[in-house]
């Protein structure tokens, strides 16, 4: 008999750390049913219901911070999910490899740009009077440019665009891996009936990717919700929230930021966030296991 | 590879076929400008004098050429506080997080471990649903972790995703046959991990300090949240101070003059302290990049 119990020691720390960190938060979740007292804490404080719940419901933030997150996450996804498809198509079309490596290696890099720098890298490029926009803008118009940065019409496109530029070229490795793997003959074969390479990335290449193309869409669906905290809080300016208060920067400046502190109502927002994610991603699973047979679990 | 070489001999490349490679060629040509092109500017800029950056006369390439920006940078007291900080928490954070990830990956790659359905539940569970941000403060909070190293270790010691690759790997490439014989000779799982299974999983070992090290340079959330303590400051959080919340304020000088030397001084600095953060990580990056493209190859058997 194999002696397990020595794997279980080697499972004992992952598993303690596994249960504090990341399951007894969940525990915590039951401070969005009560008024949160620094006194009480997460235990001992007041039932209170459903309360917190009706309050942010009929609030006017509600009505203003989840279209705000909808809009922003599906537009991300719609305009940041086919471009590494397309773009890993075309890396599998080159044939000289120096300039595949070189096209390659130079589309990875923006991945490696912190959100930090990357909004930081928009503040100074977007800057209307110092920076490329305003210089250029200038140049041609005879006049400075509107500020971007402040404006809520801009905030959403700078967002999602400077988005796809950082994550396009990383995107692409799932599927060029994917792609390596298509067998030549088929290519061969195809070439000797007189298909052109253009009918053959259609009827061979895409194929090939699309079992693929569905996980990577089930787990981007699931993502929907999750717009990241980091990137919105950063380009976030009082001329902008109008457009740029979603979920999750929400839940901060109720929460944590100077001058907010409920704690209760707070996680009732982050709650009803992380249900509707993961219902959206068992309905997206589900849906895909019916129509594609592909699904994550 | 020789094979399909000589049929392409064969096979000449119709007129279609032609314009199809020109047109992608001349496509990714263009994607790359588009990818460079913003690095470039920054980078040039960051070379450049403060009258020019001010004046907005940096296009391509730098304008008087200077290397203020970087002494402005290195004279500044806090990116050095960050950079000593962030060099501690990624390679102090990096080594919790991969000797974590590795004592979870090993017993969950054993198929005949009882249990091990439901402790892989446990951990896949949690990709999918967390107690978001307040509970999770509050634990920091009760913890006694607020304004510690520790907030930025520990939290996030194990990332599901590098795990799984980690299990993944283990399971595919070091045949379970391998630790029957190792038991038969009297080797202990202790004494089977660190000799036999550590230096086989050396390829995946690699890719997942990467990721790990790529996350915990880059990170600025943890900090943001836990920390109030400028000594323990992360690189990113100084970064945000003076990139995004403008703590160098120009706007507070009367002197139209001085005031344009000033702005044109702040951006110089900008561009040089955005140069100076990501050119370690980029530059370490085309010697590892086989490993992280396995990586991803490696996690997406998983599907």
């Amino acid at each position: 008999m194999r002696e397990h119990w020595r794997l279980y020691i080697f499972l004992a720390v992952p598993l303690v750390y596994l249960l504090l960190f990341k399951y007894y938060p969940m525990l915590g979740i039951q401070i969005a049913f009560k008024k949160y007292s620094i006194a009480g804490g997460i235990w001992g404080s007041d039932w209170v219901g459903f309360d917190n719940f009706k309050r942010f419901f009929t609030s006017y933030q509600f009505s203003r911070i989840l279209p705000n997150t909808l809009i922003l996450s599906f537009y991300y996804l719609i305009a940041s999910f086919p471009i590494p498809i397309i773009l890993a198509l075309c890396f599998n079309a080159v044939r000289v490899e120096a300039y595949k490596k070189f096209v390659q290696t130079i589309t990875y890099l923006p991945h490696f740009i912190s959100t930090v720098v990357m909004v930081g890298m928009l503040f100074q490029i977007f800057n209307a009077r110092t920076g490329l926009y305003g210089v250029l803008y200038n140049s041609i118009v005879g006049e400075y440019p509107a500020d971007l940065l402040g404006s809520p019409s801009a905030f959403r496109h700078l967002y999602v665009w400077s988005g796809v530029w950082q994550s396009a070229g990383w995107g692409t490795i799932i599927y060029v891996a994917n792609l390596a793997s298509v067998d030549v003959e088929l290519h061969e074969a195809a070439q000797l009936d007189g298909a052109s390479r253009f009918q053959r990335v259609l009827h061979i290449d895409l194929p090939a990717i699309l079992p693929t193309v569905s996980i990577m869409l089930i787990l981007a669906a699931g993502n929907i919700m999750n717009i990241g905290f980091e990137k919105v809080y950063l380009m976030q300016n009082d001329l902008n929230r109008s457009a740029s208060e979603v979920i999750s920067t929400y839940v901060y400046n109720v929460g944590l930021a100077a001058g907010g502190g409920d704690f209760s109502y707070a996680t009732v927002i982050g709650l009803f966030n992380s249900v509707i994610n993961f219902i959206l991603v068992v309905v997206v699973n589900q849906i895909s296991k019916t129509v594609s047979k592909s699904s994550l679990w | 590879m020789s094979r399909s070489t000589v049929k392409r001999k064969f096979i000449q490349d119709s007129a279609n076929d032609k314009a199809f490679y020109i047109i992608i060629y001349g496509l990714l040509g263009v994607i790359c400008l588009l990818m460079l092109y913003p690095l470039v500017y920054i980078i040039s800029s960051s070379f450049s004098s403060a009258a020019a950056v001010s004046a907005g006369k940096v296009v391509m390439l730098p304008v008087d050429p200077t290397l203020d920006g970087y002494k402005a940078v290195f004279q500044n007291s806090d990116i050095w506080i960050g950079y000593r900080n962030t060099i501690f928490y990624t390679v102090f954070g990096t080594v919790i997080n991969v000797a974590m990830t590795l004592i979870a990956a090993y017993p969950l790659s054993q198929r005949d471990l009882p249990g091990k359905g439901l402790v892989m539940f446990l951990f896949t569970f949690t990709m999918l649903f967390n107690g978001g941000m307040i509970p999770n403060f509050i634990l920091i909070r009760d913890l006694k972790m607020i304004n510690t190293v520790w907030a930025m270790l520990i939290p996030n010691a194990i990332i599901v995703y590098n795990m799984i690759i980690t299990r993944t790997y283990i399971q595919n490439n070091i045949p379970e046959e391998l630790s029957e014989a190792a038991r038969i000779d009297g080797c202990n799982e202790f004494v089977y991990f660190f000799a036999m299974v550590v230096p086989l999983s050396k390829a995946v070992i690699a890719v997942i300090t990467l990721y790990y090290a790529v996350a915990h340079w880059n990170a600025y959330f943890s900090a943001f949240l836990y920390l109030s303590d400028k000594e323990l400051f992360p690189l990113q959080l100084f970064l945000r101070d003076i990139l995004i919340a403008n703590t160098i304020d120009p706007s507070q000088l009367v002197d139209p003059e001085l005031m344009a030397a000033k702005q044109g001084m702040a951006d110089l600095l900008k561009y040089a302290l955005i140069v100076v953060s990501t050119v370690p990580i980029m530059c370490i990056y085309p010697f590892v990049q086989k490993y992280f493209i396995k990586g991803v190859m490696i996690g997406s058997i998983k599907g």
